[in-house]
Order: C-alpha cells, then sequence, then structure tokens
C-alpha cells in the first residue's frame, strides 16, 4: 500500500510537469486507478487541452497558496507577542494596496486567455463525420445512431453477481456504446425523465441530459479501446449505478459492428430504411 | 468597573421575566442570540451525525449500513439544508449577529425587538417541518438543489418534499424578516459618533449580509412556490412536456444559491477580522478596504449564478461571461486575506483560541479559494463539474471555514455571552484534532475528484477505496474533536469568571465596555464616539 502510495504521489509529480505519453498502447483502458491522485490519461483533443490548462492551474494555484500559507507562517513566528511585545500602528499602505489588487487581476486574464480559447474549442464541431444521440433514463442510458439508419439500443448496469473477469464493478454495462476512433463525432444529449449527465472523465465530456432539450457537444477518441465513465447529475434511487461503457474500435471494425448491431437490434429501429435522419451529412453538405 | 457593572446589573434584576416568558416570549436580542446559537447547536448535531453516517457508508466500496439508496439520496440532502439553513446561518446572523451587533454599535437593543422573536420561532417551525420531510413518506432525495424534474410530482411523489418546501419558504420568512431587522438597527441606531465608516467590521458584514438576504431569499421563496403549484395545482413552470423549462429551476434556485454561499462566508468575514486584530493587537489593516471589498462581494455574488450550471448546455457565449464575472470574485477575496496577513504584520499575535480558530479560517479559506479557480473555468468543469473535486472545493471555502469562523466567534465571545472561560488548554487541543480531522476528510477528494469520482453516491467503483477511506478515517478525527467541543461547553459551565475584558488592550470594540456577562439591558445610555477612535 505504501508503495503504491508512492507511485501515486510520484505520478501527480511526473503528471504536472509533463504531458503523458499515451500512445504507444494500441488499445487502451480507461478508468480510475486505486490512489490515483491526478486526471485520467486525456484521450481526446479537447481533453488534452483540459489536462494542459489544468496542469497550468495546479501549478499557479500552488504557488499562490505556499505563497500566503508561507508568509502566514512567517508573520505568526516573526511577529509573536514574544517577539514582538510593542505592535505597530500601521494601517494603511496604497502603494501595497494597489499591487494586492493590481496583481491577481493580472493572473486572472493570464489565466482567462487560454481557458476561453478551450472553452470554444470543446464546444462544437463543423465538421461530424457521423452523429450519436445519448437519452437518459432512470437508470439506464438509451444510444441512437441517427446516421446508421436509426440504430439504437439500451445501455444497463451489469449487477455485482453477474460480473464476468475482467469486468470493472459499477462501471460495466450489457451493450457498451460503440463509437470509431480518430473519428469526429457530433454527441446530442437529451432524456426522458429527469436530468441526467453524461460524463467520461477521459474524453472531457461532460452535458447534462435535460428533457425538453437537445445539448450539443462532440469528440474526437484518439485511440482503439474501452472507456469507462458514469452519470454525474443525481436522477433519483439507481444514480451511482448508470455507469457509460465507450468501446472504441477502429473504423473498419466500426463498419463491421455495424452491420451486425443493425441485424442484433433489428426490432428497436423505428424508422424505415429510406428515412434515415443524416444529421452529420445534412451539415456537411451546408 | 466590576462592582459598577455588577450593581448596574442587578438594578435589572426585578425586571428579568419568568423562564417561560423570558425564554419564549422573547424580545431581548441577547436572550434571542442565545436561543439562536441553541438551535443551530441542536441542528448541527443532527446534521453532523447525517454526514458520519455517510462517511461511515462510503468509508469501503460495496453497500454496507445504508442499503436504501432513497435514504442516502435524503441523508445527502437534508445534511446540506440543515447545515446552510439551519446550523451556520442561525448561530452567525441570527447567534453572534444579535447578541453583538447591539453591543457593537451602542445600541439597547435590536430595532425590531418583537420581530427578532418572530424571526427565531419561524426557524424553529422551519426546523421541525424539514425533520418531518425525511420521516414522513420517502423523504426528499433530491438533494439541496431540489432540481425539477426529479422534485416533481411524477418522481417524488407523497408530501416529503412538498414538507421541504414549505420548510424552505419559513426559514426564508424568518430570514427576511431578521434581515430587516438588522439593516433598521445597523442604519438607525448608531450610537452618536459611530459613522457608517467607523463600525466595526463585524457589523459591517451583518449589514451586507442582510442586504444579501433581503435580495436573494424572494427569488428562492418564488421558486420554491412554482415548484409547489407545479406539484400539487398542475401549473407547469418547470414541466418540459408542458411547455415548462426544468432549467428555469436552476436559474432561480441559483440566483439565490449563490448569493447563499456569501451569506454563509460574509458574516465568517467579519468575526475573523474582529479577532485577527484583536489579538494581533492592531487596527484592522485597510478598513475601508476590508469594508468595500465585502460589499463588492455581495454585488458580484448576483451576476455569476450560472457558473453552477456550465454543463446545463449553455451557449458558448454565455459560459465565456460567467466564467469571466466568477473570476472576478477572486480579487476582492484576494483583499481580504492580504489585507488580514497585514493586519497581523507589525503585529504583536497571542495565539489564544479564537485567532487559532482564525488563522485555521485563513489557511481553509485559502485552499478551498484557489480551487475556486479552477472551477470558475467553464472549460474545466468539463471534467470537474459534480466530482468530489467540487465536494472538496465548497467544503473547504464554505462550510469547514465558516465553521471554524463560528468556533472562533463562539471562544472570543463566549466569555462575554456566558461570564465564564472556557477551559483553554482543552480548547487548544480541540482546536489541533479538528483541525488535522477536517483535512484529512476533505483533502483526499481532491483526488477523488481528478479521479472522476462523482458526488452524490452511495456506492462506487472499487478504485476510489483508497482516497475514500482516508476521508473516512478524517471524518472520526472531526467526530472525536466535535465531541471534545461538547466537553468543552459543559466544562465553561464550571469555569472561572471572565473579566469585562478578557482578551486586553486589542479588544476594542463596545462589547467589552460591558460587563462580563453582558447585563440583560446594555447601552441604556449611549456611549458618545465622537471624536473618538474609529472603532476599527
Amino acid at each position: 500500500m505504501h508503495n503504491r502510495l508512492f507511485v501515486a504521489i510520484s505520478t501527480m509529480i511526473i503528471g504536472m510537469s509533463m504531458h503523458p505519453g499515451m500512445a504507444l498502447a494500441d488499445k487502451v483502458e480507461m478508468r480510475s486507478k486505486p490512489w490515483q491522485v491526478f486526471f485520467q490519461d486525456p484521450m481526446s483533443p479537447t481533453a488534452e487541452k483540459i489536462y494542459d490548462l489544468n496542469v497550468f492551474l495546479l501549478w499557479i494555484e500552488v504557488i499562490i497558496t505556499v505563497f500566503v500559507l508561507g508568509l502566514m507562517a512567517y508573520i505568526c513566528i516573526r511577529f509573536r507577542a514574544k517577539a514582538n511585545p510593542t505592535p505597530s500602528k500601521t494601517t494603511h499602505n496604497t502603494p501595497l494596496e494597489v499591487l494586492w489588487t493590481g496583481v491577481p487581476i493580472l493572473i486572472l486574464v493570464i489565466i482567462a486567455v487560454p481557458s476561453l480559447k478551450v472553452l470554444y474549442f470543446a464546444d462544437k464541431t463543423q465538421d461530424a463525420e457521423m452523429t450519436l444521440k445519448v437519452i437518459g433514463n432512470q437508470w439506464y442510458w438509451t444510444y441512437e445512431y441517427p446516421d446508421h439508419e436509426g440504430l439504437t439500443f439500451d445501455s444497463y448496469p451489469i449487477p455485482d453477481e453477474e460480473l464476468k473477469e475482467g469486468q470493472p464493478r459499477l462501471l460495466s454495462v450489457d451493450n457498451p456504446v460503440v463509437l470509431p476512433a480518430k473519428t469526429n463525432i457530433r454527441l446530442l444529449m437529451s432524456s426522458n425523465d429527469v436530468i441526467h449527465n453524461w460524463g467520461m472523465p477521459s474524453l472531457a465530456i461532460k452535458l447534462d441530459t435535460t428533457p425538453g432539450r437537445v445539448n450539443e457537444t462532440w469528440t474526437h477518441i484518439n485511440q482503439p479501446g474501452d472507456y469507462y465513465g458514469m452519470c454525474s447529475e443525481l436522477c433519483g434511487v439507481n444514480h451511482s449505478f448508470m455507469p457509460i461503457h465507450i468501446k472504441a474500435l477502429p473504423k473498419s471494425e466500426f463498419n463491421e459492428w455495424i452491420a451486425s448491431a443493425k441485424k442484433e437490434f433489428a426490432n428497436n429501429i423505428k424508422l424505415g430504411n429510406d428515412l434515415p435522419v443524416r444529421l452529420a451529412q445534412a451539415a456537411a453538405a451546408r | 468597573m466590576a462592582d459598577i457593572a455588577e450593581v448596574h446589573q442587578e438594578d435589572h434584576d426585578h425586571h428579568m421575566p419568568g423562564f417561560f416568558t423570558r425564554w419564549f416570549c422573547s424580545t431581548n436580542h441577547k436572550d434571542i442570540g442565545t436561543l439562536y446559537i441553541l438551535v443551530s447547536f441542536v441542528a448541527a448535531i443532527i446534521g453532523g451525525a447525517m454526514s458520519w453516517y455517510i462517511r461511515l457508508e462510503l468509508a469501503e466500496p460495496g453497500v454496507q449500513y445504508i442499503d436504501d439508496f432513497q435514504f442516502y439520496n435524503v441523508l445527502v440532502t437534508a445534511h446540506g439544508f440543515l447545515m446552510v439553513f439551519f446550523v451556520v446561518m442561525p448561530a452567525m446572523i441570527g447567534g453572534f449577529g444579535n447578541w453583538f451587533v447591539p453591543l457593537m454599535i451602542g445600541a439597547p437593543d435590536m430595532a425590531f425587538p418583537r420581530m427578532n422573536n418572530i424571526s427565531l420561532w419561524l426557524l424553529v417551525a422551519a426546523l421541525i417541518l424539514l425533520l418531518l420531510s425525511a420521516v414522513i413518506g420517502d423523504g426528499p432525495g433530491t438533494g439541496w438543489t431540489v432540481y425539477p424534474p426529479l422534485s416533481n410530482q411524477d418522481y417524488h411523489p407523497g408530501p416529503s418534499v412538498d414538507l421541504g418546501i414549505l420548510s424552505l419558504h419559513l426559514a426564508g420568512a424568518s430570514s427576511i424578516l431578521g434581515a430587516i431587522n438588522f439593516i433598521v438597527t445597523i442604519f438607525n441606531m448608531r450610537a452618536p459618533g459611530m459613522t457608517i465608516h467607523r463600525m466595526p467590521l463585524f457589523v459591517w458584514a451583518m449589514l451586507v449580509t442582510a442586504f444579501l438576504l433581503l435580495l436573494a431569499l424572494p427569488v428562492l421563496a418564488g421558486a420554491l412556490t412554482m415548484l409547489l403549484t407545479d406539484r400539487n395545482f398542475g401549473t407547469a413552470f418547470f414541466v418540459p412536456g408542458q411547455g415548462g423549462d426544468p432549467v428555469l429551476w436552476q436559474h432561480l434556485f441559483w440566483f439565490f444559491g449563490h448569493p447563499e454561499v456569501y451569506i454563509i462566508i460574509i458574516p465568517a468575514f467579519g468575526i475573523v477580522s474582529q479577532v485577527v486584530s484583536t489579538f494581533s493587537n492592531k487596527p484592522v489593516f485597510g478598513y475601508l478596504g476590508m469594508a468595500y471589498a465585502m460589499a463588492a462581494i455581495g454585488v458580484v455574488g448576483f451576476v455569476v449564478w450560472a457558473h453552477h450550471m456550465f454543463t446545463i448546455g449553455f451557449d458558448v457565449g454565455t459560459r465565456a461571461y460567467f466564467t469571466a464575472a466568477t473570476m472576478v470574485i477572486a480579487v476582492p477575496t484576494g483583499v481580504k486575506i492580504f489585507s488580514w496577513l497585514a493586519t497581523m504584520w507589525g503585529g504583536s499575535i497571542k495565539f489564544e483560541v479564537p485567532m487559532l480558530w482564525a488563522l485555521g479560517f485563513i489557511f481553509l479559506f485559502v485552499v478551498g479559494g484557489v480551487t475556486g479557480i479552477t472551477l470558475a473555468n467553464a472549460s474545466a468543469d468539463l471534467v470537474f463539474h459534480d466530482t468530489y473535486f467540487v465536494v472538496a472545493h465548497f467544503h473547504y471555502v464554505m462550510a469547514i471555514a465558516a465553521i471554524f469562523a463560528m468556533f472562533s466567534g463562539y471562544f472570543y465571545w463566549v466569555g462575554k455571552m456566558s461570564g465564564r472561560k472556557y477551559p483553554r488548554g482543552l480548547a487548544m487541543v480541540q482546536f489541533w484534532v479538528f483541525f488535522i480531522g477536517v483535512n484529512v476528510l476533505f483533502f483526499p477528494q481532491h483526488f477523488s475528484g481528478f479521479a472522476g469520482m462523482p458526488r452524490r453516491i452511495p456506492d462506487y467503483p472499487t478504485a476510489y477505496e483508497g482516497w475514500n477511506y482516508v476521508s473516512s478515517v478524517g471524518a472520526l478525527i472531526t467526530m472525536i474533536g466535535t465531541i471534545l467541543f461538547f466537553i468543552i461547553v459543559w466544562r465553561t459551565y464550571y469555569g472561572v469568571k471572565a473579566e469585562a475584558n478578557e482578551w486586553g488592550e486589542g479588544a476594542k470594540t463596545l462589547e467589552w465596555t460591558v460587563a462580563s456577562p453582558a447585563p440583560w439591558h446594555t447601552h441604556e445610555i449611549l456611549p458618545d464616539m465622537t471624536g473618538k477612535a474609529p472603532a476599527e
């Protein structure tokens, strides 16, 4: 355990100073590890930018904290009653007050610029190659592939007693949502009942599924693999039991999967084959 | 001096009503303050017990103690409501505010003593309704944010949520009445010569807080009424299927909810300012900057609410605005931190128990404040929203920091309120136990949050077990610290008598000029502050 703690702390220190080179394995499994102290590895362009932004923010915050608390400790020792029996009566120092108002403003501006850049980058994609629609339900997810003849299926959590070897507890589902890696994917989100939130830490996606609304974001998964997330908005009794599992496949395998899934979930497809909602193509044509 | 004070006090004993009239029909600001502190104490025990039960369940992955997850959600909800509305607000505003605003400004009592009484008893009624809501029906498992549709009749049938709504209505009415009372008292009843710019900072803090209450709570009351009619009378303000919008609730709730967190922390600023100045034996550094920093925090606090809703699906421009506006708050809070340090600089610092808690407050407020910079960024919220990082942040900066300020105020003023001194050595031990406890409890939650653990879950994937276990150990240490506090309160009854001014020349505000315990009536002859050094 001590060993693991040591690894965790050193991972944080290393993680804060350099970008993790994760492009080695050809298939990844993204979920948190025991004693993890920092982010899961970023696996999409947005996640990479947010990772870097947070490393930057964290350094600023650590420096501010160490400075302020260090100053406090110094004052406590230097001006304790024994060491300084006669207090000064100074209550004003205009240059100092201007300084401690001005410097924070400067720091905030320095933070705001990269932060807003990331925000705009993460918002939407202009050239989506496909669309996935995510629908929250109490307490499972429904996925729709409007660009693939309306393929749709539900994704339920697997109870602990039915878990197979290698399936992580509270993260595994019966039908993972399958997506192609290295593809720009538009994500649309809505809900059939209460507000849920589709949270996927390693891809830096977190968006509410709100009834009566369709929210939009996007992703681009860097590598094939398994990605795990959880519902991130309190949605009732089984809030902690509606995990998200993305299985990212190479594009060729994804097309094979689509063909087999259409057969497997044929009963779910309500749209006729002549009426697919080709959202991505429509947007690209525009 | 003490002799005169005692004679003075006996003078009034024959006015003292009997037990029932004194405590149940009270119009005396000191007695009402004491009752508020008592209410807070009771609510803190219940709310604290709930949090320890939550940490007990979360100590290990899997389900050990709470197999009814609705009950878990009810615990999370009630813990939030209790701590915000029935622990921190009554102690700081109703308790210390009632006790010391009139004493500090040289007024004989609050402006509206009977309204003061109804504020108190509305709060007691609200507390009873809230506790009933948890035991009648399935309880409100909505979180303190009560988001519809989850809080609608479809997903929360039964009377629980309605009882919760009515409880908040009453608590809100109580706070609005209290706020009016403070504003009128502070504007009209200051002693001659005590201008607005010479009031102690604690009084400034209460004034700003009262305005926040007055402006924020009616919005909550309106939103709650809409939810109540949605649930019971067929309206559809928040029902998407009938043209309503659940996001409207979130706007209304957080328009109240964000100022609410400043309602909690600004009185804490006031207490810490008094304590730091007293024990540094120096006037507050940059008094006007400190006062207007609080006012600025109050004003800006009304235009940042949507940073609680970054993942709701706003367009990007809205999120950019709320990111920028939220970051602005770091500036006046920075002014406050640096001014406290500058007050200590050059001082002659005595580390009495209230000062330890005030320094602990600054420590927690800085650590929790910097993570607030992260969370102000809508982009960073794509990973942090609704994770334990947020839980760690707001417990550090707002919840535990406020508790530390309450302890600071308690130990600072308990001699004045009870006439007895607390056991000093035990109180120091309690500070360190509590300080270590809360840090072991909440610091690892940053790590869980980085790793992606969502909040408000009774069970979690096994990978999160390590830090959760540490966190629960911290909860146990904090519990020991709390039990020590009970012992301190009990021992104080047998403590030595406190002098009128037990803190020496650093304590310059008017409450230290009256005897300890403060006589039933004080400042019957208004103190003349004209030409004297400012109360700062």
